[in-house]
């Protein structure tokens, strides 16, 4: 155990060593999306009959802090080491595909969890929130910061250059989060993009954790539970095939 | 058991053919010199031990462990400077270390990491971050790196290339002892002194196949005698004395030649030919053929 041991602590030990870009930076982009967005549409939105535009929005933005820095901590790590060259320090030793792909998505989660925490220590002063089923909040943040941590490490695989890597981001990371009912509730939308959303996997992973807050969601939290862990096994079946295969990563 | 057993690697990057099947069996304890010209296939070949790459065809054993098959067993046994000064700038030389000791399954390795850093004068460069160190430097670390498991065989993928005097020595000096202590060590370089001085055995390799194996002594006996270099202040060199010529390369620009000389009566005969010929010697010195003469001469023949 001791080589996963290693490479995990030694992930989490990167970006904790630039928390101020990694962690603070993003908690105060949250931050920034409450204070606009809370104030622009405050008055504007109801969500669920009786609840405020701003409680809705908060367990939202902390979701979507989680997911996008769990995707960008497998991949700015390594695409970093695959350019710089210093992957060989992680390939050079006896390291199984298991435990490469166990550290990285765990290191994943610890720093999306660690933004997303800090999201919500930051935002919770800003509405009244419930805690209606607090294992839901926990089981889908830890699911959907391994699944983003997963597509990270797929993402840092494949892309050879930054620019490869900010595509999958800004192309793919990016409009699934935003569109996934961050802001709004996907029952505000016309049916088609309803239908639409429904195949975001993305959507269930917020919709679930809203759930543990409000008690209230768009579908059900144990239909979100199935499709996102299927998803998950999907993703890590695939990114340890990678890895066991050495796909672009052993030539 | 050889420590080192590869057996018919091919190895084909689109249309280029990098290894073309390469055979090799090195023992335990002996210090193998593996030379070559740029794009011969070494760090093709090295990649494909170290597990960086996969072979196209043929297989590598490490102490009997099959680098693909066996991978973890046979790269813990394994200990490799890769060629590219790389580093991770994130931490300093001693976190470098210990995380490296971590990825073996090693925990409390501070007593070797200790003795490394000491032999490769890296002690009072521990606590600085390897971003801030010299090229030498980050050269030294990258060795550390490659011997905190304490390989039994280690392979040096051009570790003195671009490095000064001194770490040239620290460095020889410490393999050395580690060869002596029982350790593998297979080495690429350029400096052809250096394997001379080193190895006890030489493959020369030349796009991606091996053209020369033999012990170092024995490949230096197979150009026999000496070579006899004249610098001429005027005049060509006589046709009678062309075949004589070692580097052909010399024929073209003209001016030096080296010329091989089986016995000294030779010498005189020589001189009288060029004199003959009217060509006036301006400097003249009589060498023993080294690694680099046959280096160049199995090199110009395999063209």
């Amino acid at each position: 155990m001791t080589g996963f041991q290693t490479l995990l602590y030694k992930e989490v030990l990167r970006f904790w060593k630039v928390a101020m870009q990694t962690i603070t930076a993003p908690i105060l982009t949250a931050m920034l999306y409450l204070l606009i967005f809370g104030h622009v549409l405050e008055n504007h939105v109801r969500v669920y009959d009786k609840l405020s535009y701003t409680a809705f929005l908060i367990p939202g933005l902390v979701m979507m802090s989680v997911l996008q820095n769990a995707f960008a901590n497998s991949s700015s790590s390594l695409i970093q080491s695959k350019i710089t060259g210093n992957l060989v320090f992680v390939l050079l030793p006896p390291l199984s595909h298991w435990e490469l792909f166990a550290a990285y998505v765990l290191a994943s989660v610890v720093r999306g969890l660690a933004v997303g925490a800090g999201v919500f220590i930051v935002t919770s002063w800003a509405a009244d929130l419930s805690f209606h089923a607090p294992a839901w909040i926990v089981v889908f943040a830890l699911l959907g910061a391994a699944i983003l941590g997963t597509m990270g490490l797929i993402a840092g695989i494949w892309a050879e250059k930054f620019d490869q890597l900010a595509a999958f981001q800004n192309f793919l990371i990016m409009p699934a989060t935003f569109l996934s009912g961050v802001f709004y509730s996907i029952h505000s939308l016309p049916p088609f993009w309803q239908t639409v959303s429904h195949f975001n996997p993305f959507f269930y992973m917020i919709d679930g954790f809203r759930y543990g807050f409000f008690g209230q969601s768009d579908v059900s939290p144990s239909t979100s539970f199935t499709i996102v862990s299927i998803f998950f096994l999907l993703l890590a079946g695939f990114s340890i095939q990678l890895l066991k295969t050495g796909y672009k990563l052993r030539h | 058991m050889a420590a080192l057993q590869i057996v018919n690697v091919e190895k084909r990057y689109k249309s280029l053919q990098a290894l073309g099947g390469v055979s090799l069996s090195i023992e335990q304890g002996e210090f193998f010199g593996l030379l070559g010209p740029n794009g011969a296939g070494k760090t093709t070949l090295i990649s494909i031990i170290a597990g960086l790459n996969r072979a196209d065809a043929g297989s590598v054993a490490i102490h009997g462990y099959d680098v693909v098959r066996d991978y973890r067993e046979a790269r813990r046994r394994l200990g490799v400077v890769p060629q590219e000064l790389v580093f991770d700038p994130f931490f300093t030389v001693r976190e470098t270390l210990r995380m490296q000791s971590g990825y073996f399954g090693l925990k409390n390795n501070d007593k070797w990491i200790d003795e490394v850093m000491a032999n490769l004068d890296l002690t009072n460069k521990a606590d600085t971050n390897t971003r801030a160190l010299s090229g030498g430097m980050k050269r030294r670390v990258l060795v550390a790196q490659a011997l905190v498991h304490k390989p039994p065989v280690i392979v040096l993928d051009e570790p003195t290339a671009g490095v000064d005097v001194e770490l040239r020595q620290t460095l020889w000096k410490f393999i050395a002892r580690l060869n002596r202590e029982g350790h593998t060590i297979v080495l690429t370089t350029h400096y052809l002194e250096e394997a001379q001085a080193l190895c006890n055995r030489i493959a020369m390799l030349k796009s991606g196949r091996v053209v020369a194996l033999d012990s170092t002594s024995a490949l230096i006996k197979r150009i026999s005698g000496s070579q006899l270099v004249v610098r001429l202040a005027r005049g060509g060199l006589p046709d009678v004395l062309k075949p004589l010529v070692s580097h052909p390369d010399e024929l073209v620009a003209g001016g030096k030649y080296t010329l091989r000389v089986n016995e000294y009566t030779e010498v005189e005969p020589i001189l009288a030919k060029l004199r003959e010929a009217g060509a006036v010697i301006e400097d003249m010195q009589l060498q023993q053929a080294d690694l680099e003469d046959v280096f160049i001469q199995i090199m110009e023949g395999e063209k």
